[in-house]
């Protein structure tokens, strides 16, 4: 679970590369130089990069990104993928109407 | 690297957060101890979003009123990211006579401090905000109050505390305090030793076993809230919502998706799994509340719900204080789910308190020696 991390570690200065325009959140539009540079502002793990850009929050929920996304934060922390935690899934797994989660009990 | 620095804040929530960033702009050297892998994962990320002053508990309505005039409006601004900070007014809504006598009592307690709120009628409601239902009666009326993203908010203190050279470890439990020579100084991990002059608990009901260590003692339990979020609308309205039942609260935020929380009345007696799930109870019960409020939104899709804890003080209200018997310790906890709001006004305050400046506003109501029993 928890590991002992000094978000001062020197992981070196944004270095600004050709494919930074490349959009990898297609449902929220990010580009990879954002996701890059969130890495430098101090967001090293997937929940913190998804709050801070709101890349994975759109309507796939991340389901097509997500990889993308965690091996972009790894290479530029220097660590391997694995070692980053996904961000948790959110119920429900598919969008629904308020009407039809509201629909839990017969209306009174 | 040294474990030392003059100010140890215990918790990177918010109220850590904003507090650290405070104290490295009056020049502190600040350390942020986060137990969590993840900065900004308790309530602070999990919360409604709203930044109002009507409805609040006198004692901690200064707060509210300071932040709100000299803080919120520059937010953005100040920590060089959009914190998506809107000031168009909070509707608490009622449907019943009942209703209209709770918003009446709240409304005349917050005259008295000086907020600009009144109670209007059902058209003057439906004038200001065309979606909401028939059924609502009438509502107290805040033009000043509003909302943000709590998200944005959260990590921009983060990363504008970070460039000013605070320094965060994260995955690091605190798991006490020791005294040296009468005063707060060494704060002890699972597996590492710090040392500070002052040390700031701002880690919400983590606070009650840490200050527990050296004989301090802050009445909060767990308590949890859920919250939804539905996929992106069309733009319809700028106000925070509330309602005189609290069955729902919210906003639509300027990605489009509105974020609602709510409450079931079972939130102090929810099955405690170590990790906040949602209750399968909360989100229809909160879906009910809405579209009785708001019809339109009865077709509008949710995508994602969450459920938090609050770390709920026994009256309501935090502890913003210095510690008589600790010197060097700083209180800032028991938030019971409305710290988002007033959190960049308790950041000043707390960096106030540590440089041992008056602080702007008043939070004499907030002592954390204030509670004694009934008889």
């Amino acid at each position: 679970m928890a590991k002992i991390t000094d978000r001062s570690r020197d992981i070196g200065e944004f270095v600004p590369r050709p494919d930074d325009g490349m959009i990898i959140c297609r449902c929220e539009e990010v580009t990879k130089g954002e996701i890059r540079r969130a890495v430098h502002d101090g967001m090293w793990t997937m929940a913190e990069i998804r709050r801070y850009l709101r890349c994975t929050m759109g309507l796939c929920q991340g389901q097509t990104c997500s990889k993308l996304v965690k091996g972009i934060v790894a290479s530029e922390l220097g660590v391997p993928g694995s070692e980053l935690e996904p961000a948790t899934s959110r119920s429900p797994m598919r969008p629904v109407e308020m009407r039809v989660f509201a629909n839990e009990v017969e209306a009174k | 690297m040294k474990n030392t620095a003059d100010v140890i804040i215990v918790g990177a929530g918010i109220i850590g957060n904003a507090s650290a960033y405070y104290l490295a702009k009056k020049g502190y050297r600040v350390l942020v101890l986060e137990e969590s892998d993840i900065v900004g994962d308790g309530g602070s990320s999990r919360n409604g979003g709203g930044v109002r002053q009507s409805g609040r508990d006198p004692r901690e309505l200064p707060l509210a009123m300071y932040g709100i005039k000299n803080l919120w409006p520059t937010l953005s601004e100040e920590l060089g990211r959009d914190v998506e900070y809107v000031q168009e007014g909070n509707l608490r809504l009622g449907k019943t006579e009942k209703h209209l006598q709770i918003l009446q009592g709240l409304t005349d307690r917050a005259v008295k401090c000086g907020l600009e709120v009144s109670m209007i009628s059902g058209d003057e409601v439906r004038q200001i905000n065309p979606y909401l239902s028939e059924e609502v009666i009438g509502a107290s009326w805040c033009p000043t109050d509003g909302h943000a993203n709590p998200l944005y908010a959260t990590l921009a203190y983060y990363a504008a505390a970070r460039r000013l050279g605070v320094r965060f470890i994260t995955g690091e439990s605190v798991v006490a305090l020791k005294k040296l020579r009468g005063a707060v100084r060494k704060v002890i991990t699972k597996e590492n030793e710090y040392e500070a002059d002052q040390v700031v608990l701002a880690c919400g009901l983590g606070a009650r076993k840490i200050a527990g260590t050296v004989g301090i003692d802050i009445p909060m339990v767990s308590m949890m809230l859920e919250s939804l979020v539905t996929e992106a609308e069309p733009v319809m309205f700028g106000q925070m919502l509330g309602t005189a039942e609290a069955d729902f609260y919210g906003h639509q935020t300027k990605h489009g998706s509105f974020v609602f929380g709510g409450t079931t009345g079972l939130e102090n007696v929810v099955k405690d799994n170590g990790t906040p799930v949602n209750c399968s109870l909360a989100a229809p019960s909160t879906c009910r509340g809405i579209i009785r409020y708001v019809p339109r939104l009865s077709e509008a899709k949710i995508v994602r719900t969450w459920a938090g804890w609050m770390d709920y003080c026994a009256d309501g209200v935090p502890v913003i204080d210095t510690v008589d018997e600790v010197p060097g310790l700083v209180l800032a906890c028991g938030f019971s789910g409305h710290g988002f709001g007033i959190s960049p006004a308790v950041g000043t305050v707390v960096a106030q308190l540590v440089a041992g400046e008056e602080t702007s506003c008043d939070i004499s109501g907030l002592k954390y020696d204030r509670f004694h029993a009934k008889s």
